[in-house]
């Protein structure tokens, strides 16, 4: 039984080729994942050893406010340099070093422009001469405040040289250095892991970074040699007392790897969430596959029955065909997803600039789980075939291969129940417990129900989809053709329709939002004039505070206004907050009714957070912000958060604490009589030393606002992508059979007159069809999804419900041109039929 | 000669294959088959008689000699052309799976017309379906009618386009005798009331006697002719071809 299986197996080739070729593609999602994931998880280990190379212990006060890598940036809190001499009085510490080293110095290049990051910080730190890993390329290290140095990397991303006059942003606003050195690291390297640096002397890099001079963000400590770091620490730590952390190399090294790591395992969850979906596409190309190739073997598995072979012997028969089509797939998806994980790892380590990956390697979780995912989804699609088969009666062989339409009652029935089941799940989903996974599983639920209903709804829309091509003979053959075997165009369009209904799904909530944040931005912002840049880093872009006032004094500028952003904890709560220079300015930029101007001991807080925590007006707050010591506000005004930005507005001397000391955002209105013509190029000149950002008209600060979402789109687009080529595939596979089966209708066609280009016109019009047909499904179920996760979230302020009719219709239009080139190969070999022989098959 | 055959076939030899693989189906056959008569080739299995039908229709090249189509010679002609002709100028009946499923009978006779993208003259269809007795079975699909039925179909669907010649491979081996009468006798009154000219490959003595001639071959050759034979006639030519060999 064993050799006749394989044999069967060898005799259909291409079939089993694109049935194994969508468990690759979906195995190589998985194994990627995992190999990329594993890979950069190295690199970091490597990275942050390397980086804390040279401290045996480090020496930090407590940051007030906790934030880990996926929340944001944490802010360090400044320790006072009598730390450093503590320090060193320790027993056991041969070297104790005040640094400064934080993210947020900024270089502007030699074009003006400020060098961006897409990643690595850009650190801004004290020059205490070079360590063991450092060697200076150019120049020397900063002895003067007017001098600094920077990395390799940073020299050369900015286009600067020694003795070149260069620009930095801060804390404070530009700053313009004489560039006196360049450093680079051992084994010829500019960086480590594309981390920018630029060292100031001391007292300017305190200034500039932490806001006041001495004040260091940690002391770093070597150990005398043959003396356990652990031991110092513990040393240490006692000493300090318990507002310091105190923590040794190794440790610190293994917490910022861990920290990157649960970043990466968050982008290993949306591959294998992707890889998900392209399996659960793959399963439906398997299972037709499979049902055809019982269909085809039916006189050969009765043969096998009438000799004598038991229905369990036909049901494995089947089951290790599909366990060996699934363990090859598997390690040919394997293998690919160790080519694709390496590509990733190489494009993230070009695009962050620097980095240096890990070589390449397959951790035993990409192996097992590519071998499992890939052998389990093969043999549970080929489950239900297998029991068909196994109930092909003996007598079968002797009769003719009559395989009457089985009533598609029984598969009605179920798919209604099962769809009902999901959309139950998916109500309860979105509108009681709001669980995630309980909405996804009701998104996959429905769509096996939906999937079941395919052939019965493929009768009528089949059909009527088919008219459009019925003009000529060849259109209308394929049009008949399509609806002849309703449970295979059915599941070959519901594969087709997973991947569409889910991007069309994605579109529905995305456009809805932007349209819902646009419409709220149209009718809340009222200043004509929005200083701000775009964020593509952990930091948002910051201008000099200084721009507002001086804003406020072009003439035709009515009011000018700016918005500090950070995370504070309030009342032990961690938020975000805002600052604004001038609440009354900003009100009016908002076109509020005017609050009062904040006193330093004031906050403003909307209406919303007053009622969900039950304050009023009066009720007094306190407030932790990133550094200093926790204060208490009062709330003096209450707004609608809709309409204003954020939820908390603080007063200007607040900033003086917060992590970003200068304004994100500025709003500016123009006096009655003013015209843009005559403000904006003032503004934008005043903008000009702070690089980072621009001044707009209010509608492209509204349209930059909302550009995220059609990045998101385009991301999702990209990634279903690949369970649509595994649906195309399926189109391929349905036709390919198709042409197999009518070999003598096609023979008989071409004895009677049907040209070569009149049969791959007919062959083209059934892939047409049928993809069409599937995108439509994929249309309708995926604007439906969507709009009920709209429905669901009219709360969080997603009021309007845009359907996108222009890309659903181009998803139509795609499905077409996709048949047609799904029809390529069996078109041509439906044309090339001899005749003859055609005639003549059995 | 061109306006009086339908079909002519001059010194056509079949190969297949090679060197030891070699089989001549088809060794120098010529033969002329006559407008508005009906013709059978007859002979053992193995004879060629099928060949030479391909061969004549277009459905399969030729190793030598020429095979001519009314005026035609078939020749040499490319994929085009052989489409064409074989719409336009030959009708085909076989054996079986004749119909298209999807189509329904009146679909079905229509379909070479249609691929053509021509209009049946209504007065020919009306008469084409009348002899064809089909009646209110024609919106009918073929899995809804009886072989014979369906055996009616494929020769209304051969009719329509009033082909210089109709083909037919054994049109009645996979039918019942009544029905297989039915189907003789009507190809019969085609040739007889039409014009038609149809030539049939076939084993059955029976058949071969509603014909004009019948053409006996044996080894891709040639090796007797009769003229309006009789079942009986046709039988003793059969049996002295037994014997010759």
């Amino acid at each position: 039984m064993l050799r006749a299986t394989l044999k069967s197996l060898l005799a259909r080739k291409l079939r089993l080729v694109l049935s194994g070729l969508a468990v690759v593609l979906g195995v190589m999602f998985v194994a990627g994942a995992f190999v990329t994931t594993d890979t950069l998880g190295r690199t970091f280990d490597k990275l942050f050893t390397e980086g804390y190379a040279t401290t045996d212990v480090a020496v930090k006060a407590k940051p007030k406010i906790a934030v880990s890598e996926m929340d944001g940036e944490q802010v360090e809190t400044p320790l006072p340099a009598s730390v450093v001499d503590t320090v060193r009085q320790v027993p056991g510490v041969r070297q104790a070093t005040g640094v400064v080293a934080t993210d947020g110095a900024r270089v502007i290049g030699s074009d003006g422009k400020v060098v961006t990051s897409y990643g690595p910080p850009r650190i801004g730190m004290n020059w205490v001469g070079t360590d063991d890993i450092m060697e200076m390329r150019q120049g020397r290290g900063p002895d003067k405040d007017t001098e600094i140095a920077v990395n390799e990397a940073v020299a050369k991303a900015a286009g600067i040289k020694v003795g070149d006059r260069v620009g930095v942003l801060t804390q404070l606003p530009k700053k313009t250095f004489t560039l006196v050195g360049v450093w680079g690291y051992t084994d010829n390297r500019d960086s480590i892991g594309g981390v920018q640096e630029v060292a100031f002397t001391t007292p300017v890099a305190q200034r500039l970074m932490l806001g006041e001079t001495g004040v260091f963000t940690q002391v770093t400590v070597r150990t005398d040699d043959g003396v356990e770091a652990s031991g110092v620490r513990d040393r240490i730590a006692t000493r300090m007392g318990s507002g310091y952390d105190v923590k040794t190399g190794e440790q610190l090294a293994a917490e910022s790897s861990a920290q990157f790591k649960e970043a990466l395992g968050f982008f290993n969850n949306i591959l294998l969430g992707f890889a998900g979906v392209a399996l659960f596409v793959g399963t439906f190309l398997i299972l037709n596959t499979f049902s055809i190739i019982v269909a085809q073997r039916t006189r050969e598995l009765a043969l096998m029955r009438a000799l004598g072979a038991g229905r369990r012997q036909v049901i494995n028969s089947v089951l290790i065909e599909a366990l060996v089509i699934g363990l090859i797939a598997a390690v040919l998806g394997l293998g690919a997803g160790v080519g694709v994980g390496a590509l990733l790892v190489t494009l993230f380590g070009s695009m962050s600039g620097g980095l240096d990956p890990a070589p390449v390697g397959v951790p035993l979780a990409a192996i097992l789980s590519s071998l499992i995912v890939g052998v389990v989804v093969t043999v549970i699609a080929a489950v239900l075939p297998a029991l068909r088969a196994s109930r092909i009666s003996p007598i079968a062989a002797m009769q003719d291969v009559a395989t009457p339409d089985r009533p598609l009652t029984k598969v009605t029935i179920t798919g209604a129940v099962i769809g009902a089941a999901g959309a139950t799940m998916l109500g309860v989903g979105l509108y009681g417990t709001s669980s995630l996974w309980l909405i996804l599983a009701g998104v996959l639920v429905t769509f096996i129900g939906v999937a079941l209903l395919t052939p019965l709804i493929s009768k009528p829309v089949v059909s009527g989809l088919g008219r459009l091509f019925s003009w000529s003979v060849p259109g209308r053959l394929g049009r008949l053709n399509s609806g002849r075997n309703p449970r295979r165009t059915a599941i070959t369009a519901a594969a087709l329709m997973v991947g569409i209904a889910l991007v069309t799904g994605v579109t529905v909530v995305m456009d809805s939002a932007k349209s819902s944040l646009v419409a709220q931005a149209e009718n809340t912002v009222k200043a004509e004039i929005v200083i701000g840049g775009d964020q593509n880093g952990p930091r948002p872009p910051t201008f000099d505070d200084a721009v507002l006032a001086q804003a406020t004094a072009v003439p035709g500028v009515r009011s000018a206004a700016g918005v500090w952003n950070d995370q504070a904890l309030v009342n032990g709560e961690r938020t975000y907050i805002n600052a604004t220079d001038n609440l009354a300015k900003l009100s009016d930029a908002f076109g509020q009714t005017t609050l009062p101007a904040l006193k330093p001991d004031q906050l403003a807080v909307s209406t919303q957070e007053v009622a969900e925590h039950g304050w009023a007006v009066g009720s007094v707050l306190k407030v932790q912000l990133p550094r200093g010591e926790e204060r208490s506000y009062t709330i003096v005004a209450t707004y609608d958060e809709d309409a204003m930005p954020g939820s908390y507005l603080l007063p200007l001397a607040a900033t003086r604490d917060f992590g970003l000391t200068q304004p994100i955002l500025g709003f500016v209105r123009l006096a009655d009589g003013a015209t843009m013509a005559q403000v904006l190029p003032q503004v934008k000149a005043l903008v000009a030393d702070s690089p980072e950002v621009n001044a707009t008209d209010r509608s492209s600060y509204i349209n930059q606002q909302v550009g995220m979402f059609d990045t998101i789109i385009t991301m999702v687009q990209v990634l279903l992508g690949l369970a649509i080529l595994i649906a195309v595939l399926g189109v391929v596979n349905t036709l390919a059979l198709s042409v197999l089966e009518r070999t003598r209708e096609l023979g008989l066609l071409r004895a009677v007159g049907l040209g070569r280009a009149q049969t791959m016109r007919m062959v083209t019009v059934e892939a047409v069809v049928i993809s069409v047909f599937g995108a439509l499904l994929g249309v309708v179920v995926g604007a439906g999804l969507g709009s009920a996760v709209v429905q669901a979230l009219d709360g969080e302020g997603i009021t309007d419900l845009v359907l996108p009719w222009t890309q659903m219709g181009l998803y139509l239009v795609l499905a077409a041109l996709v048949g047609i080139l799904a029809a390529v190969l069996p078109a041509i070999k439906a044309a090339r039929l001899n005749v003859l022989a055609a005639i003549a098959h059995d | 000669m061109i306006g009086t055959n339908a079909a002519r076939a001059d010194d056509v030899w079949k190969v297949y294959g090679k060197e030891e693989a070699r089989v001549v189906a088809l060794r120098g056959v010529s033969a002329s088959f006559e407008r508005g008569k009906f013709t059978a080739i007859m002979g053992p299995s193995g004879s060629g008689k099928s060949t030479l039908m391909h061969c004549l229709a277009g459905l399969d090249t030729v190793t030598r000699g020429t095979v001519h189509i009314g005026g035609t010679e078939v020749t040499g002609l490319g994929d085009k052309a052989l489409t064409r002709l074989r719409r336009d100028r030959v009708g085909f009946i076989f054996q079986q799976f004749n119909l298209l499923p999807t189509l329904t009978a009146a679909e079905n006779i229509r379909l070479p017309l249609d691929i053509a993208g021509k209009k049946p003259d209504p007065q020919w269809w009306d008469t084409v379906i009348g002899t064809v007795g089909l009646g209110d079975r024609l919106g009918h699909r073929p899995s809804q009618l009886s072989g014979g039925q369906q055996q009616r179909v494929a020769c209304a669907r051969a009719l329509m386009s009033r082909p210089d010649v109709i083909f037919a491979d054994e049109p009645t081996g996979n039918l019942d005798s009544k029905a297989g009468a039915e189907i003789l006798a009507f190809l019969r009154s085609s040739v007889l009331e039409h014009g038609q000219t149809i030539v049939m490959v076939t084993h059955d003595p029976v058949a071969a006697s509603y014909t004009d001639r019948v053409v006996f071959l044996a080894d891709g050759e040639i090796v007797a002719e009769l003229e309006n034979p009789t079942p009986e006639s046709v039988l003793e030519q059969m049996k002295a071809g037994e014997v010759l060999v």
